[in-house]
């Protein structure tokens, strides 16, 4: 009998922590499947964030550092430049990447530093208990927007791959989700491709992948890909931002 | 000997290069700026890494993740420039990093002055940073030391897995003197085994400061603080000068010590007699060293370019059993040696 299915070897042996319906645990297994076929796993050094992937750093079968919150393209870019060759990546939630770590996250694509970065885009700030993130959506209810987020007051959500596209130093950037088994399949070429422009010492590379949060958006899981479909997409277009020919 | 006329900030740079140190991250702010610009001169001739970061805080968290890749890894900063990087130094702390950082001191607090100050004495040895833990902080008194506290630095940071800080001040960044590069003999250093440079051959490498269980948190720190303990028990400097008749006991490090030094020797000319302790190691405070002057001396004099914040360890080492006066400038000011000479027969 041939095994048709298997964890993949990037990935520990050990319960993760995300909330059940939660779209990290998918996108953990994209980032190790790639990490497998590209046969990277034994010289990649990943970087965890503050958020709910705090713990990554227990689930990926890899050399591991955790970051202070937001801080993790600057730690990545000391590991990297400390030993090059590694291959050297970043997995980071909105409010680690697109607010207290925006600074760290452009100058790391302006810098065209060779490191991956997985931005895992759910429009909350999951861990702390739902507060509105720097992508949460105009109008949408979460602890700190009680009445919905209102642009007059809370602003407009940032687009993270439009933005570090106009930025030379980007390599690669592609927004994708995990909304459906196309997409997901999707995300895998991205996620593979990004690698691949570091491995190529392109420069910097990023994927965006709208995600999921049923405990804080009060949907179960099917309606949270539903909502994700009807009010993230829209406003977050999926597709290449930089490079990836 | 071969000594060459350099000025502080760079004499901590090519001390550092001399060291084995291959990666700095800096920020530019006045008056350290001379060591990040003769970084970006040496390092590439040397195959190094410089990079002037976006923020302090990006540069002191580039320093983590060089540091915990296994390198000698540094960066530099004046006042408030170091405030911002106090995040860093808690994660470095936290994850048992050993990495270098130079603090300039400029006086404050806000953007106060780019003039020479000691005012930064509670964020290095008490403060910068959240949590239970000490950095090392040596204070180099003159371009010499800034040098030989720079080696020493590395091989403390590397020896016990911890943060050394140089305390220096606008004095002894901007100074020129003739300096000897030689380096002292290495001793052997632990091996770093625990750093993250790729799993191949053995089982993955975590480096981390997160621990959800308090009981397991608390066993950590207490391990910190056993190894703090060594640091205290072997790594504790001070100058003893003209203490052993000492009347009157000057308490200075850095900058202030080095004219405290000309005010001790007018005093002795006077016919007092004056002696001055120096801590070389802030962190650890030289406590025996103070109280044991205590029972010999009839007051002390600490003299600080700052309202007072060495001056209460001080207190503590003396345990009240003589006075302790405070002679002080501040605000980007430098004692006179009259000055001190003036508090020092005050003192008597």
């Amino acid at each position: 009998m041939s095994i048709v299915f298997e964890r993949p070897k990037a990935l520990a042996d050990v319960v993760t922590s995300y909330c059940p319906g939660c779209t990290h645990g998918i996108i953990h297994r994209l980032v190790a499947e790639v990490l497998d076929e590209l046969e990277l796993t034994d010289k990649t050094i990943g970087i965890a964030p503050v958020g709910c992937s705090v713990l990554a750093y227990n689930f990926f079968d890899c050399d591991m550092v955790q970051a202070a919150h937001g801080r993790a393209p600057a730690v990545a870019t000391g590991v990297k430049r400390a030993n090059p060759e590694n291959t050297v990546f970043t997995y980071q939630g909105d409010g680690d990447l697109a607010a207290i770590g925006t600074g760290e996250t452009v100058h790391a694509a302006a810098r065209g530093e060779n490191i991956t970065v997985i931005f895992v885009n759910n429009a909350i700030y999951g861990m702390t208990g739902g507060q509105m993130a720097p992508t949460t959506m105009p109008k949408q209810i979460t602890q700190t927007t009680p009445y919905g987020r209102d642009i007059k007051t809370a602003g407009f959500p940032i687009r993270i791959c439009e933005m570090l596209a106009t930025l030379d130093g980007t390599a690669y950037c592609e927004r994708v989700s995990t909304d459906s088994v196309q997409n997901i399949k999707k995300a895998k070429n991205a996620i593979k491709k990004a690698f691949q422009t570091q491995t190529e010492r392109k420069g910097f590379s990023l994927v965006e992948v709208l995600s999921t949060c049923p405990t804080n958006w009060g949907l179960d899981p099917v309606k949270s890909l539903d909502w994700l479909r009807e009010n993230m997409l829209p406003y977050y277009p999926l597709g290449v931002y930089k490079g990836g020919n | 000997m071969e000594k060459s006329l350099m000025k502080g900030n760079e004499a901590i740079a090519e001390a550092a290069i001399l060291a084995g140190c291959r990666h700095f991250f800096g920020y530019p702010i006045t008056p350290q700026n001379e060591l990040a610009a003769y970084m970006s001169r040496r390092m590439p001739q040397v195959e190094g890494t410089f990079l002037q970061a976006e923020s302090e805080i990006a540069a002191i968290n580039m320093v983590i993740g060089a540091a915990a890749a296994g390198k000698r890894a540094m960066t530099s900063s004046s006042s408030p420039g170091v405030a911002l990087k106090s995040e860093g130094l808690s994660y470095l702390a936290g994850c048992d990093l050993p990495a270098v950082i130079v603090n300039v001191q400029r006086g404050g607090p806000g953007l106060g002055t780019i003039q020479p100050s000691q005012a930064d004495y509670f964020m290095a040895v008490k403060g910068g940073g959240h949590g239970d833990f000490y950095k090392v902080v040596l204070a180099p008194s003159n371009i010499q030391e800034m040098v030989d506290c720079t080696y020493t630095a590395f091989d403390i940071a590397d020896r016990y897995r911890v943060t050394v800080m140089i305390l220096a001040d606008g004095i002894l960044g901007q100074m020129m003197e003739p300096v000897s590069l030689t380096k002292p003999e290495q001793k052997p250093l632990p091996a770093k085994d625990w750093a993250v440079t790729g799993k191949a051959g053995r089982n993955r490498n975590i480096v981390n400061s997160l621990y959800l269980s308090p009981e397991i948190l608390e066993q950590q720190n207490i391990i910190r603080f056993k190894k703090y303990d060594e640091i205290k028990k072997n790594e504790t400097r001070a100058e003893l000068y003209k203490t052993d008749d000492a009347e009157i006991c000057v308490v200075a490090y850095g900058a202030a010590a080095r004219i405290s030094k000309n005010a001790v020797d007018a005093a002795r000319e006077k016919g007092i007699r004056a002696g001055l302790i120096r801590p070389i190691t802030l962190w650890p405070f030289p406590n025996k060293e103070i109280f044991d002057l205590a029972d010999k001396v009839k007051a002390f004099t600490v003299v600080e370019m700052s309202m007072g914040q060495m001056i209460q360890d001080v207190e503590l080492a003396v345990k009240f059993k003589k006075p302790v006066n405070l002679c002080s400038r501040t605000g980007g000011m430098v004692p006179a040696p009259e000055q001190i000479l003036e508090s020092i027969e005050r003192s008597i």
